[in-house]
């Protein structure tokens, strides 16, 4: 098993390399002179020369490049222009917010996604599984800014249940932290939920329709054991890998929800970067993202063996 | 013509490929929803110029935030301009968003798939681990990273989701080449001696455009998505020029006072991507050779 982990990492090297060079490339695509920018509007060349200097712009791009490899491998992703931190402390600050706002949706995408799944599979070409069908097929079309909006209008403005924006540290104060973030892990998880959803659906007729489901039929074992023991136990295994690669893509449409929340954690970080035209922070975010990512299929990977004994037994 | 063509050819009509797959697509009411909806937005988009709306971009400083009524049928904004004349007019810059950044990353992505898979050996370790790093990055997120760094604008926001977009149609080529390349009608092709290029556009094209038409069909979906929410952040269609995702934007500032202001531009957001959705889901079903 350690090895597979250990050639799943190697592979995962190049991969990174040319993710590396593409975030580098980012800010060559970058209008006019980044150095005339930061200048200011005097602009002297004393100034613009000591900044060509710092920031090594006089050597070819692949030297600049190599020095900007070295510095994000020691940690080192550069200074935020807006709040003049390091990247890496102001990512490390946001990305607790972002990581409770994603497993919270992804409590709402399994609490909905997989119960709807398994009964539109049961209950195959039904009122029901037409229903389901529908509302994953919703779930996947309605822009989750939008579902936001509505809920604001809905929830806060008019009910008053829940408060529109704002947000409370989890180990500060619990109950209000879970308040805050309901709404956005709703939004957030919708989309997730009719993934999981489809993909539980075929999961579960895929097996329904295998011989040994038949024999436990055959033998007298109740519906509800037919399904969630013999039935779900072994249509589980694409939906786990699945979750982990949705966790990797749920960081990144925490982007849009955060704004519209006004939650301070990843999302919001890049989009204010953006506005702020802080390149570093936008870099550095684009790079995380991309780690987080590969991780996430990394640890797919590795509960894919985990839980499948064929796999187990190939390795 | 070779023997293949012209079995095919020969074949009577209702047995060919396209009128099979053409009548599922008829019996596929979803399919035939989505369609309806698709036609519905793009007519009323392209015949903008000519339909009796007001100006888009027309403000009437006393016709501020009005709900909707006889005279303005969506209500009008915060500085008095027309919501429906916007949401046409806006209907022109999601559809040729999403359609547009689909082609970019298809022309891109299409042929870089069929050399690689096509050809193997290092070029196709070259294109793959590219790939598979774009594939890494989350959509959204470089759609945003190339949004910021070519600057906002409408133009821009298609270049940055056709870019964000184009690999998943490398590999999507790559797998369907690698699926075809050796079949008889293709090693027939090599064996009378046809040239690579001849035998890519005439054998393995035609037998790999059905998945990327598929997948074309449901990209725009998730462009039509994307332009909405860089327009949302700020990064895609610039004021005044109307797109629904730039009104959502300005909107959210008036949930409580004119709530009209985000209802429609979401919701017709959300009928023109089930529109793709459901299009897209019949025409998998329709060209799946499988349920022939």
């Amino acid at each position: 098993m350690y090895s597979y982990i250990a050639k799943r990492l190697l592979v995962a090297i190049p991969t990174l390399l040319i993710i590396s060079v593409f975030v580098f490339s980012l800010q060559k695509l970058l209008p006019g002179d980044p150095v005339l920018a930061m200048a200011g509007e005097e602009r002297d060349p004393q100034v613009i020369e000591y900044l060509r200097e710092k920031y090594r712009l006089n050597d070819p791009v692949p030297i600049q490049y190599a020095h900007w490899l070295g510095s994000a491998l020691q940690g080192d992703l550069g200074i935020s222009l807006r709040t003049n931190l390091p990247v890496l402390t102001l990512v490390g600050q946001k990305l607790p917010v972002t990581i409770q706002l994603a497993i919270m949706s992804m409590i709402f995408a399994f609490a909905i996604g997989i119960p709807m799944g398994i009964l539109a599979a049961v209950k195959k070409n039904t009122a029901l599984d037409y229903i389901a069908n529908v509302v994953a097929l919703s779930g996947l079309s309605i822009p989750n800014f939008w579902l936001g909006i509505m809920l604001i209008l809905l929830v806060s403005v008019n009910l008053g249940w829940l408060p529109a924006s704002g947000y409370r540290p989890f180990f500060e104060d619990p109950l209000n932290s879970i308040k805050t973030m309901l709404m956005p892990a709703f939004v957030l998880g919708n989309a997730l939920a009719a993934t999981l959803m489809r993909h539980t659906r075929s999961a579960m007729l895929s097996v329904l329709s295998a011989d040994y489901i038949r024999t436990a039929r055959a033998k007298g074992l109740s519906e509800r054991k037919v399904v969630l023991e013999h039935s779900f136990r072994n249509a589980v295994l694409p939906i786990v890998t699945l979750s982990a690669l949705l966790f990797g893509e749920l960081l990144a449409g925490a982007v849009l929800t955060e704004q519209i929340f006004t939650i301070p954690g990843f999302g919001k970080l890049i989009v204010d970067a953006v506005f702020t035209r802080d390149y570093a922070v936008v870099q550095g975010v684009v790079l995380c993202t991309a780690i987080g990512f590969i991780l996430m299929n990394l640890i797919a990977d590795v509960l894919y063996v985990v839980l499948n004994p064929r796999m187990r037994a190939n390795l | 013509m070779t023997t293949v063509e012209q079995v095919v050819l020969s074949a009577p009509a209702s047995q060919r490929p396209q009128s099979r797959a053409w009548r599922k697509l008829k019996a596929n009411k979803g399919a035939l929803v989505g369609l309806a909806i698709i036609t519905f937005f793009t007519v009323l988009a392209l015949t903008a110029p000519l339909l009796p709306i007001a100006d888009p971009n027309g403000t009437n400083w006393s016709a501020i935030r009005k709900a909707p009524s006889a005279a303005y049928w969506l209500g009008t904004d915060d500085i008095g301009r027309d919501i429906l004349a916007r949401m046409i007019w806006g209907a022109q810059a999601s559809l040729l968003a999403g359609v547009l950044s689909v082609a970019i990353a298809v022309v891109i992505g299409v042929p870089f798939g069929l050399v690689s898979g096509y050809f193997g050996g290092w070029i196709d370790q070259i294109i793959s681990r590219i790939t598979e790093a774009f594939l890494a990055m989350p959509f959204l997120i470089t759609a945003i990273a190339l949004a910021a760094f070519l600057g906002p604008s409408l133009m821009n926001a298609m270049i940055a989701i056709g870019l964000s977009a184009m690999p998943v149609f490398i590999r999507l080529t790559r797998g369907q080449v690698l699926s075809v390349k050796n079949e008889d009608y293709v090693e027939g092709a090599r064996s009378i001696g046809l040239r690579h290029y001849t035998i890519i556009k005439r054998y393995i094209l035609p037998n790999v455009f059905a998945p990327i038409l598929v997948q074309a069909t449901l990209m725009i979906a998730t462009a039509i998505i994307a332009e909405a929410s860089l327009s949302f952040l700020g990064l895609g269609q610039q004021p005044p020029a109307p797109s629904w995702g730039s009104m959502l934007n300005v909107a959210k500032n008036y949930l409580s006072q004119a709530p009209w202001m985000a209802m429609w531009p979401g919701a017709a957001i959300f009928l023109v991507v089930i529109g793709f959705n459901l299009l897209g889901d019949g025409l998998r079903d329709a060209l799946d050779p499988r349920e022939a």
